[in-house]
């Protein structure tokens, strides 16, 4: 090869100047190891209710092997426009204001490629899912992080998008019930942010992927309130409710305008989901109060135990709302979460991914999911427990 | 006590509907809580009275003194491991069989299925609509051992028009557990 030849330096801008995913590096490390318990997973321990897969089966042998329409199944968003109406307050017309995508990852990535210019501001809070500050950047947009904080329960409230705003500002992005914290936002919460966003003219985008998956209250959707449906993209998908993350299926609904720009891109970038996992989505919808339930009865027994124990060790920690996932505050042990991660791996073979990974707020933090059987729970909650014992011990020796 | 009745505190006890004393905080859904306990001891006898408090949320005597009066009441009725006893390789058949009896005046099904149940050989037993009444369970060492039950303990019994007995092969699933499960986690260990 040439060595004048720097490839690197030829990769496009916003692209390389991205890092990697932080649960990337972590990832590496943590499959070389055996016999690890991972609360790292940010996928439902469930097997995909058997109904579902069993129909996906039944649609394979009978054909449904070819391009869909680019929206995706009629039938489909016929569903979909039932089923967010019910459950989320919003209607949407099936035929031109519902795109069935690629999980809600790409549903995010048209959103924001729809609506941004370059140098347009897109407001967000952190800790977030890792793949929101990148997929803005290569949208050519402008993120500007609005960090939430343990002594609000990572609640998002109006006086800090208030001081992160200008007039640059195009567009807000949300996701509760949030990754990493398992915050929600309540009617109160969110009728405060609708308000700053129709006194700021933005758009909203919502990434409500969590919104099955609530323990103390049910979810509330910003596109019930009034006046929001109409500036606001609406992202929702199948794989935490139904624990089918692997086949890949999200939608997004939108005003008609908006939904035919996502689906410009969408034409022309994917042409349309899987037809198979659009067969299984529309038979997720049959009865997704029976497997739903279920499901979050289970992670509502887990999150209790969670919050319990490690109420008992001592960690701060937000009480989860929703999502499966526990935030803890380690700060008082004086390590970085990276270094609180990696020795707990090393030391005590249970993977949880550090706080940093979900924005530079997020040190002190580590995420632990939930969404793993109460056996490996238990056994993770006596390895912390020992873990931080060595700490302490540590620390006072470290002191006297 | 009768399959169909709500678990929610409420059982059939011979003819009359008795309510079970269970103390609850007055803050507390009934409902949802007295499912809740069953349904997690119904999915592991085993769990520790540690455990099951963190998952409800309660002190660990209130969960001990709902468990007591939940075996008081005999909606507990026991615990048993389930086994797949294909793999210990048994002498052992199992029979389904399923009867034609004559309900009798005052005592209907009730009298001959009770009577029919108490054989240590059935090990299951329950009324059934359709072209039969009763559906039994039955265990023996052998194809002969169970044919000479039916033959000698069941048929002639009085109120038994007929029997069909069929025979188990395998077993896949037992109450609510697969006996040859599917393929471990294939999650990856970390994912965002």
């Amino acid at each position: 090869m040439n060595d004048s030849l720097s490839l690197r330096d030829r990769i496009a801008r916003q692209v390389r100047e991205i890092p990697r995913s932080g649960i990337r590096d972590f990832f590496d490390i943590v499959s070389t190891m055996r016999d690890v318990i991972s609360l790292s997973i940010g996928e439902p321990d469930f097997d995909t209710p058997w109904h579902v897969r069993e129909s996906t089966v039944f649609a394979l042998e009978r054909g449904a092997t070819h391009y869909t329409s680019n929206l995706g199944y009629l039938e489909l968003r016929r569903a979909l426009s039932r089923y967010v109406a019910r459950q989320f307050g919003a209607e949407y017309n099936p035929e031109n204001e519902i795109l069935v995508t690629v999980g809600v990852s790409e549903a995010l990535d048209l959103a924001l490629r729809a609506l941004i210019n370059p140098g347009d501001e897109v407001l967000y809070h952190e800790p977030c899912y890792v793949s929101y500050r990148a997929l803005i950047l290569f949208a050519h947009g402008v993120p500007v992080a609005v960090e939430t904080r343990p002594e609000d329960g990572f609640r998002l409230t109006r006086a800090m998008l208030e001081a992160r705003v200008s007039p640059r500002t195009k567009v807000l992005l949300l996701n509760f019930p949030n990754n990493p914290t398992g915050a929600i936002l309540d009617q109160r919460d969110l009728e405060a942010i609708a308000a700053f966003v129709r006194e700021h003219d933005l758009l909203v985008i919502t990434d409500e992927i969590y919104a099955e998956l609530t323990y103390d209250q049910p979810h509330v959707s910003l596109v019930s309130l009034p006046g929001m449906r109409d500036r606001t993209i609406f992202l929702h998908g199948f794989s935490k409710a139904w624990a089918m993350t692997g086949f890949r299926l999200g939608y997004a609904c939108a005003p008609a305008e908006l939904t035919e720009a996502m689906m410009k891109i969408h034409q022309y970038t994917m042409l349309c989901a899987s037809s198979l996992s659009q067969k299984a989505a529309l038979e997720a919808l049959s009865r997704p109060e029976q497997d739903v339930r279920e499901m979050v009865d289970e992670y509502r027994r887990r999150r209790n135990f969670i919050a319990s124990a490690l109420a008992d060790l001592g960690l701060p920690c937000t009480r989860p709302r929703g999502a499966f996932y526990a935030f803890p505050d380690i700060r008082r042990f004086g390590l970085s979460s990276k270094d609180f991660a990696l020795r707990f791996l090393r030391e005590e073979k249970v993977a949880v991914v550090p706080g940093t990974a979900f924005g530079a707020c997020g040190e002190g933090f580590l995420r632990c999911a939930y969404a793993t059987g109460m056996e490996q729970l238990k056994e993770a909650m006596r390895r912390l427990g020992r873990f931080l014992q060595r700490l302490e011990t540590e620390k006072t020796a470290g002191t006297s | 006590m009768d399959p169909a009745a709500p678990m929610d505190g409420t059982t059939v006890s011979g003819s009359t509907l008795r309510t079970v004393p269970v103390r609850l905080p007055a803050n507390v859904d009934h409902g949802t809580i007295m499912d809740e306990l069953l349904k997690i001891l119904a999915n592991n006898a085993l769990e520790s009275r540690e455990t099951i408090a963190r998952m409800l949320n309660l002190p660990v005597a209130e969960v001990e003194a709902r468990i007591a009066e939940y075996e008081r009441a005999g909606i507990i009725r026991g615990y048993q491991a389930i086994l797949n006893e294909d793999q210990l390789g048994l002498d052992k058949v199992t029979a389904v069989i399923e009867v034609k009896v004559t309900p009798q005046r005052e005592g209907g099904f009730d009298r001959i299925a009770e009577r029919i149940s108490r054989f240590p050989e059935v090990r299951s037993a329950y009324l059934m609509s359709g072209a039969y009444d009763l559906l039994l369970f039955v265990e023996g060492r052998n194809l002969r051992e169970v044919a000479a039950f039916v033959s000698e303990k069941l048929a002639p019994l009085e109120g038994v028009l007929s029997t069909a007995t069929h025979f188990m092969l395998k077993t896949y699933k037992h109450l609510g557990v697969l006996m040859h499960p599917e393929t471990p986690d294939e999650r990856l260990a970390v994912s965002p």
